[in-house]
């Protein structure tokens, strides 16, 4: 496959999302821009401009209207995706760090970081249809990790709030009282900071990627370990095939070793593991830094890989992918 | 999309001639149920003879693209934010002029070959195959490591006899000499050791050597003393100039003591030579 480069941003790529329809893909950089291209072609649509620091993450809503931002310069912003306008600014007193849309895209969990004395925290909010309604409050706070929460996702049904981060615990919180539900053991557990956390296409498992160069599959609802993959260097993103029993894994060594060492030594290869045998169907290269971000196209016949290079990298697969048999 | 691009095929060609109305009418045969399509065509060439073109296209459904109506409408949309004044030649969406596989770690169906190669390494031979750097049996070569940017320097470089005489120097705790990595404390000295042993039977290091002398001459001066096995110059990779020192193996000890008795402190070439052992001895 000959992979298309998108060079829109001037700074490492920090997240990836596709829409649900698969035909747009966001991107979010260390500047401040997040941009849109067309996932086809990867021709760029457009930019979000108003942040004012590096943007974390972005969320999507199902009807590809809305578009929410979590950025470094302490606001989460709601964006129209066709104009690039910006509907509403939520502030905070940290970073914002992730953000996820619940479904039915009424609420969203936000985590921000930890920051003088402040702790970390996850923010529930809720968005109203009409942006005139939009208000700051949040319906839930939850506190308690410490350290960085890198990533919070909505559990089934949005009944729960599944989160990890630097303290490599990954939590099931009821998203309605708040109560911490489940928390991953620490024989089982990561033994580093969980730096991507991604749910399946059904939402009955996710995946899990950490610094401790390992990889860990989990059911939603008995937050129990279904698999591990192991692999060389640490992870920074994990994306799950909704086609094929593929996980791929993205990372490579840390960005301010990359200078110091051959760049055959740093692994930034996005590596593909069978979900099920947990082996290693292969390697796709390309990158001059880490990965930061993966996604897969919700047809299962593309994905987008974006690094430390500044650079994303669209794939379309060959016909071959489909066949890969271990 | 596919409705939204234009087939080259179906594109007109306009050459502007007047002469054109002389001409059949353009006839357009199909598409049939295989999407093949025939276009019949008549021109005047330069000499003015009428010729008949039949192109025949075949048009293909791309990859059945299933889009939804939401994603075609989204196509249209305008451009906003820094996508809307942008360069041409800003050329910000590239497709890589390099073709990326998915490489596979191994070949298909070496899979089992290789773990049971790592448990027994007697069977199939694999047993040659031992990577020098990473120590996997059967995976690969040296050559091939993926670990090979990672691996100390190639022992050609160890076996050098500065190396061994740095040993002497590391044995002897004498502070503020160099050392060479493969020889500092806590490094790796398994390999190529015993290739070091044995050139260094009964070695004779010869120093203050004139810049002049080479190892032919070397030889003419020790060959008296006994049968000698091997004789060394060391030279300067840069300048290709001798360094001043040598070494001088003999076959038996005897003949390397009597040497030693002999030419330490021998004037050679306006120089005193100083002959001794290559490596300290060993009680």
């Amino acid at each position: 496959m000959r992979p298309i480069l998108m060079k829109g941003h001037e700074r490492p790529l920090t997240f990836l999302k596709y829409n649900n329809d698969g035909d747009l893909l966001f991107s979010c950089a260390k500047d401040h821009n997040p941009t849109v291209w067309f996932a086809d072609n990867g021709e760029r649509l457009g930019t979000y401009r108003g942040h004012n620091g590096a943007v974390w993450c972005c969320d999507v809503s199902r009807d590809s209207g809305r578009l929410i931002t979590g950025s470094a310069d302490q606001t989460v912003k709601l964006w129209n995706v066709q104009t690039g306008q910006q509907l509403f600014t939520f502030n905070f007193d940290s970073p914002a760090r992730s953000v996820d849309f619940s479904v039915g895209d009424k609420l969203a969990v936000i985590t921000s970081d930890p920051f003088m004395e402040l702790t970390s925290a996850i923010h529930v909010k809720r968005i109203a249809r009409d942006p005139a309604d939009q208000t700051a409050e949040s319906v839930l706070v939850l506190k308690g990790p410490q350290g960085r929460i890198n990533r919070a996702v909505w559990g089934p049904l949005n009944r729960t709030i599944i989160s990890g981060g630097e303290d490599a615990v990954i939590r099931i919180w009821d998203a309605e009282t708040g109560k911490l539900l489940q928390e991953s053991d620490k024989e089982s557990g990561h033994k580093k900071t969980i730096t991507s956390l991604v749910k399946s296409a059904d939402g009955s498992h996710f995946l899990s990627g950490s610094l401790d160069k390992s990889a860990r599959l989990w059911d939603t609802r008995t937050m129990t370990l279904i698999k591990t993959y192991v692999t060389e260097r640490p992870v920074n993103a994990v994306a799950m095939s909704p086609l094929l029993d593929h996980v791929v894994l993205g990372g490579g060594q840390d960005a301010s070793a990359v200078t110091t060492t051959d760049h055959r030594a740093g692994k930034f290869e996005a590596k593909f593991y069978d979900k099920i045998l947990q082996e290693e169907i292969g390697g796709v290269k390309g990158h001059f830094g880490p990965i930061n971000a993966l996604a897969f196209n919700p047809d299962g016949k593309s994905f987008s890989s974006g690094g430390e290079d500044g650079y994303v990298r669209l794939h379309h697969f060959d016909q071959d992918y489909f066949n890969i048999k271990l | 999309m596919a409705a939204a691009k234009l087939r080259w095929g179906e594109l007109e060609e306009d050459d502007g001639e007047d002469l054109d109305f002389l001409l059949p009418a353009r006839q357009v045969i199909g598409p049939d149920v295989n999407g093949i399509k025939k276009v019949i065509d008549y021109k005047f060439d330069e000499e003015g003879n009428k010729v008949k073109i039949t192109t025949t296209t075949r048009t293909r459904k791309l990859a059945n693209a299933r889009l939804t109506k939401r994603a075609v409408e989204r196509r249209s949309w305008p451009k906003f934010g820094d996508a809307v004044h942008e360069d041409v030649g800003s050329r910000l969406t590239m497709v890589s002029t390099e073709e990326i596989v998915l490489e596979r770690p191994k070949p298909l169906g070496a899979k089992a070959e290789e773990s049971q190669a790592a448990g027994e390494p007697f069977q199939r031979g694999a047993v040659l195959m031992v990577c020098r750097t990473c120590g996997k049996k059967g995976d690969h070569w040296t050559s091939k490591c993926p670990y090979k940017d990672l691996a100390p320097p190639p022992e050609g470089f160890v076996d050098k006899p500065t190396a061994s005489d740095a040993s002497t120097a590391a044995t002897g705790a004498t502070k503020g000499s160099y050392v060479p990595p493969s020889m500092r404390a806590g490094a790796d000295r398994t390999s190529g050791s015993d290739m070091r042993r044995r050139n260094d039977e009964n070695s004779v290091r010869v120093t203050n050597l004139s810049e002049d002398t080479r190892e032919p001459d070397l030889l003419e001066l020790f060959r008296p003393f006994g049968a000698v096995s091997r004789v060394y110059v060391a030279i300067d990779q840069k300048t290709s100039m001798s360094r001043g020192f040598g070494f001088v193996n003999f076959v038996s000890r005897e003949d390397a003591q009597r040497a030693i008795n002999k030419l330490n402190g021998y004037g050679y070439d306006n120089l005193i030579l100083r002959v001794e052992w290559a490596t300290p001895r060993t009680t």
